[in-house]
């Protein structure tokens, strides 16, 4: 029997229903940025290396070129167009603008969704690659430059504006924790990871 | 991309009996690998049956101490959970060394141990490839195999399991879960991955229609002290060029037990298993880790430019140890 290659489908975006068909084969990235006229989210390498197509699936950032839109069904997609409260910016929107965390502004929709679920991880007390001791009785890492450089390291930026956009995140971590650290905000940056 | 259709499963029976009743038809989990190679050409599944919500996605402690995770405990759940950094930091370690934190969340932990390798001759249709069209030949034997393989391979594949989990997870003795129309099976990871020989199109030792359900890691002490060390040509975001996950456990200066595998320098995880043979009942000094990284490293058959590999695991082996030891005085 053959299957039907494609599907209507029930997207569920920044808290609003949208319904529509879709051939299989298209990605989350395709359905937002060419069907439902949702453009913030940037198509840069649509292979999973460059992360402009940042999203939140659920609260938890992950790569639309990756996700299939008809498996997306029934999960809680937030794109930047969904961030901020109203007119008031997202805290991590309002450190980009603060800081200068960009330049050209292409992976900036990306860099902001990724930092927005990566500053909830480091809340929850996970561990990065670069986390020196990763066992729970260690405690939650402090989120350094170093923490926050590696933890991005799946979001590029052509124009190289890492410097601003570490310093962005991690005033926006601080306030998100209430208690951020000094070396990353003052530039304490030791090396480029990305 | 060629057209597909698309199911959804919510049950592991229902999941299975989907496989059995169509060919050409792929398991979908996270789809970090299995999308992407959709997009090239290299798969094409004409259905995918979706598995991420299946009742796999726990990570439990059971009766006997072994830890249990579900196959579509994504990765990222995976290197947060309390238990796995507690009793095997280096799984963690392993998983968080792997991709990027989108990437993570996204990718199962059934996913990764079945992703394919990242060989460019493999990912490239236009090149012939003995894994992708068996019998079109292995241009990296003669061509681009500085990441290639040094240990296990043969004159059909020179390619590298591109995993860092699985490195960990062969360290620990795992066990792989599975299921099929006629029942559940499991398989230790040891024997999940096929020698390369004159088959390297056949990845696994997986039944046909199998499932992976999950992974199981028996206790082992020793585990609490493991550390998993990954060398790249950057500092995040890429894949191994070499990778180590060691745990030891030394007392009154003796190696009383050593854990060793591995990565990027094979089809599979390569469990260091005359290394450990070497380590066990020997000095903890440097010049018993560098016999026992000899010892293994013996049966290397480097490629004209990947020899480079066998120096770095030599010395990844000699540094993880010692640092390893050092932690374990203190």
């Amino acid at each position: 029997m053959a299957l039907s290659t494609s599907s209507v489908i029930t997207l569920k975006i920044n808290g609003e229903k949208h319904t529509l068909p879709v051939d299989h084969r298209t990605t989350l990235l395709d359905a937002l940025r060419e069907r439902l006229d949702l453009t913030g989210t940037k198509k840069g390498c649509d292979q999973g290396q460059c992360g402009a197509c940042t999203v939140l699936l659920d609260g938890r950032r992950a790569v639309a070129c990756l996700q299939l839109a008809v498996a997306a069904e029934g999960r809680e997609i937030t794109t930047i167009e969904g961030v901020a409260d109203g007119e008031r910016l997202h805290p991590v929107q309002q450190a980009f603008l603060d800081l200068d965390g960009f330049q050209c502004g292409y992976c900036t929709p990306g860099q902001i969704c990724s930092a927005i679920g990566m500053i909830q991880e480091h809340a929850a007390g996970w561990p990065s690659a670069v986390t020196e001791d990763v066992r729970p009785q260690a405690g939650p890492p402090p989120l350094t430059a170093d923490e926050i450089r590696e933890r991005m390291s799946g979001n590029l930026c052509r124009c190289g504006a890492y410097v601003a956009i570490v310093e962005a995140v991690a005033r926006a971590a601080e306030a998100h924790t209430g208690e951020g650290h000094e070396d990353a905000a003052t530039g304490g940056a030791k090396e480029a990871v990305i | 991309m060629r057209e597909f259709g698309y199911q959804r499963a919510y049950d592991v029976a229902g999941a299975v009996a989907l496989l059995d009743a169509a060919p050409d038809t792929r398991f979908l989990g996270g789809g970090t690998n299995l999308v992407d190679l959709m997009k090239t050409g290299v798969e094409r599944p004409a259905r995918l049956i979706d598995i991420r919500e299946l009742p796999l996605d726990r990570i439990e402690v059971t009766a006997e101490g072994a830890l249990r995770i579900g196959a579509t405990v994504t990765n990222g759940d995976l290197a947060a959970h309390p238990e796995v950094r507690r009793r095997y930091p280096a799984l963690a370690q392993a998983v968080l060394a792997g991709a990027s934190g989108q990437l993570r969340n996204m990718a199962t932990v059934g996913g990764n141990l079945l992703q394919r390798t990242r060989c460019g001759y493999f990912t490239e249709v236009s090149q012939p490839c003995n894994k992708r069209a068996p019998g079109s030949g292995c241009p990296a034997v003669a061509g681009e195999h500085r990441n290639h393989a040094i240990l296990g391979a043969s004159d059909h594949c020179v390619a590298v399991h591109a995993s860092d989990m699985a490195v960990a997870l062969t360290a620990f003795d795992a066990v792989v879960h599975y299921e099929t129309a006629d029942g559940p099976g499991e398989l230790p990871l040891a024997d999940f991955y096929l020698p390369v020989g004159d088959t390297p199109h056949r990845e696994t030792a997986l039944p046909a229609g199998a499932l992976i359900t999950g992974v199981t890691l028996p206790p082992a002490p020793v585990a609490a002290h493991s550390r998993y060390r990954k060398v790249r040509e950057r500092a995040s975001y890429a894949f191994a060029i070499g990778s180590l996950a060691a745990a030891l456990d030394i007392r009154d200066g003796i190696v009383r037990d050593a854990r060793l595998a591995f990565g990027a320098v094979a089809s599979r995880p390569w469990r260091a298993s005359a290394a450990e043979r070497v380590l066990t009942g020997a000095p903890a000094v440097p010049e018993t880790y560098a016999a026992a990284a000899d010892a293994e490293l013996a049966a290397a058959r480097p490629l004209p430019r990947n020899g480079y590999k066998v120096d770095l695991i030599r010395n990844l082996t000699v540094t993880v140890l010692t640092e390893l030891a050092e932690e374990a005085a203190r």
